[in-house]
């Protein structure tokens, strides 16, 4: 058997979309099954439920799910309560929740209205990137599907009113911050509110509002239906559950896959990518979160466990379980400089510290990537991202220094030798495959 | 921060076409009736859908379709880099260029993007092509990859690519996916899990006791 995770054990079980994502398939698979049973039990025991499985955020902070429900307020006031869920999926590595709109839409749909009944939400709006059409068009359908058989809508079999809304953005990653993504909701820019309020308290349209990504939401229903426990047997205490890894880059087959938290890294991508392209040892790096996290050099990841608190004590992350592979032939300057480019082209522009400070270091980057750099600069380039974090309102200023400081702090002297061997007019360049950004 | 303008060259007028009209009823009745501007994000893109782009007329009359200044339409179609603010191609080919696509070989695609349709954000004189370098799409394992039109097109080469350029160019309709053998974003090969016939078999629809149960609270 590959990897640790049984089959009977994984929830996405139409994760290749190799079934029908429709009721009748999903159906078969255990989408809706006793669903009217779970809320007969009451809101506060489906939230005990989700905090005893240990389920922790999967959009890439990790904060407890079952906790960031009980912080709506107790009792319905003037203001509607809302549940608005996050399909902006767009850190550069993550294509997981794609899989759940467009494979398993029915399964998330359930979720939903668990989940608005738990919060006293009798409307949710799941707030997809506009690029993916295809998944918009799926999920649609879907909840078409489930309002034409009474599963959801006003009066509906289960007993708790409930309308979902499928809406969408239109490229920008800055709205996958939980108060950009309202902002957006509410049909202005993508700017990042300032906390607090937090949404429980006042979000969507000054309402109470809680937003989770859509693997949080997803899980929800298995994880009452099977027992907190069972979902809390798998991982490391306070790391538990099962959570879809993409592994891209470098390994020889990549996919996505359902395992358990706390999986070795060396056997993820062994067990299900066929290994690192040209062997193990051909391994410089791993990203393994995202490109928000900081890289890991190969020597650590011999034996580091997947999971928040082991990526946590290496000072990189878990984030969305996003692995980037990069083998030996990478050239991990440029790898980081593009990424740089990315965060400078993501800044929403509302502080100056991230609106001028992701330039200032992808211009830095880039010429480091080439060679054309002063010693000292690279210094200077770790004070201003230093500077940078924890600076902004929201965590895109974070998110842009992480992956430049991880560099420098494994594998600074490339950067050094670079520009050395550029001085002394020596080939810098070695077998590079990525190409500059424009 | 990425500075977008509107074009120089602006049509006259803008009209909501019939189809598009029904589209918008289809997204105001969303969001509560006071809440209109919450659809101008999917609103534009009805727009952009109809004309290929968004033109300042088409903005203004969003803006008055919404009930919102003026300035704030512009601000939302400037802020969202999916609103095309010129006219594109009839095929338009976004090749994702983020890391993980560029460590296997988005590079190479983007070179016959290039070769064959011409510099990118230029329209080719045919008015048949535009092509893009854009941010991460979200279809990570499946890299490189590139969005045409709406769908994705997804495990491309350079021959894959070329093929494709070609297809759209001769008004051939190539399909979107993976362009290696696998499905979606399964491991080529096949996939080594979820392959237990009892996930399928239907029983796991059947009736659970749901564990961990206590009496019910009384309806309160």
């Amino acid at each position: 058997m590959p990897g640790i995770l049984e089959d009977k054990d994984r929830i996405f079980t139409n994760l290749y979309g190799l079934h029908d994502p429709m009721l009748a398939g999903a159906r078969q698979r255990g989408a809706w099954n006793s669903t009217a049973d779970i809320l007969s039990m009451g809101r506060d025991w489906v939230i005990t439920q989700v905090k005893n499985s240990g389920l922790r955020g999967r959009g890439g902070a990790g904060f407890g799910t079952g906790l960031k429900w009980s912080f709506m307020p107790k009792v319905v006031g003037e203001r509607p309560h809302y549940l608005v869920v996050n399909a902006d999926e767009s850190e550069p590595g993550t294509c997981k929740d794609r899989e759940i709109l467009r494979h398993d839409p029915h399964l998330f749909i359930e979720g939903c209205l668990i989940a608005s009944f738990a919060m006293q939400a009798h409307t949710c709006y799941v707030y997809i990137r506009g690029e993916y059409v295809r998944e918009r068009e799926v999920l649609e359908a879907a909840v078409a599907e489930a309002r034409r058989e009474r599963l959801i809508g006003p009066g509906n079999i289960h007993g708790w009113d409930f309308e979902l809304h499928v809406t969408h953005g239109a490229g920008a990653y800055i709205c996958g911050e939980e108060t950009a993504l309202l902002e957006s909701l509410e049909g202005k820019k993508g700017l990042p509110r300032l906390k607090p309020p937090f949404p429980a308290g006042s979000g969507l349209y000054g309402c109470p509002t809680t937003v989770n990504n859509v693997e949080s939401i997803a899980v929800v229903g298995e994880i009452i239906r099977r027992g907190s426990g069972w979902f809390a047997s798998f991982g490391r205490p306070n790391n538990t559950g099962t959570k879809l890894f993409c592994v891209s880059g470098h390994v020889e087959r990549p996919c996505n896959v359902e395992e358990a938290m706390s999986i070795p890294l060396k056997q993820l991508l062994e067990d299900h990518c066929g290994g690192v392209r040209g062997g193990w040892n051909n391994l410089k790096a791993v990203i393994p979160g995202g490109s928000s996290v900081a890289m890991i050099p190969a020597e650590q990841c011999q034996d580091v466990l997947m999971d928040f608190d082991a990526l946590r004590d290496l000072k990189s992350g878990l984030g969305t379980a996003a692995v980037i592979v990069m083998d030996k032939s990478t050239d991990l300057v440029r790898a980081i400089a593009r990424i740089a480019y990315f965060y400078k082209h993501e800044s929403c522009g509302q502080c100056t510290p991230c609106r001028e400070g992701t330039g200032w270091m992808w211009r830095v980057m880039e010429r480091m990537a080439a060679g054309q750099a002063e010693m000292h600069e690279i210094d200077m380039l770790l004070d201003v991202a230093g500077q940078i974090e924890g600076h902004t309102i929201c965590a895109l200023g974070d998110a842009a220094a992480w992956p430049i400081q991880g560099l420098f702090r494994h594998f600074r002297h490339e950067v050094e030798d670079r520009i050395s061997s550029y001085r002394s007019g020596k080939p810098h360049v070695q077998g590079a495959t990525l190409i500059a950004a424009e | 921060m990425s500075v977008r303008r509107l074009s120089r060259e602006q049509p006259a007028s803008f009209a909501f076409s019939e189809a598009t009209q029904a589209d918008i009823q289809f997204w105001l009745g969303k969001f509560p009736p006071n809440r209109r501007q919450s659809a101008v994000i999917p609103i534009l893109w009805r727009v952009q859908k109809q004309e290929g782009w968004v033109s300042e007329p088409a903005l203004r009359a969003t803006a008055e379709l919404l009930g919102m200044a003026y300035i704030r339409v512009l601000e939302v179609a400037t802020f969202y880099t999916m609103f095309n603010l010129e006219p594109v191609g009839r095929t338009l080919i976004q090749v994702c260029g983020t890391t993980p696509c560029v460590l296997r070989g988005a590079g190479e695609v983007m070179d016959v993007c290039r070769s064959k349709i011409g510099p990118k954000n230029h329209m080719s004189p045919d008015g048949l092509f535009t092509w893009q370098e854009v941010e991460c799409l979200g279809a990570c394992v499946n890299a490189p990859m590139a969005q045409i039109n709406d769908y994705y097109f997804e495990d491309l080469t350079a021959a894959s690519m070329a093929q494709i350029i070609d297809d759209f160019a001769a008004g051939r309709d190539p399909q979107p996916g993976p362009y290696v053998d696998r499905a979606n974003s399964a491991p080529v090969g096949g996939p080594v899990t979820l392959t237990d016939p009892s996930l399928f078999d239907g029983s796991r629809a059947r009736k659970v006791e749901l564990p961990n149960r206590v009496q019910p609270e009384p309806a309160a």
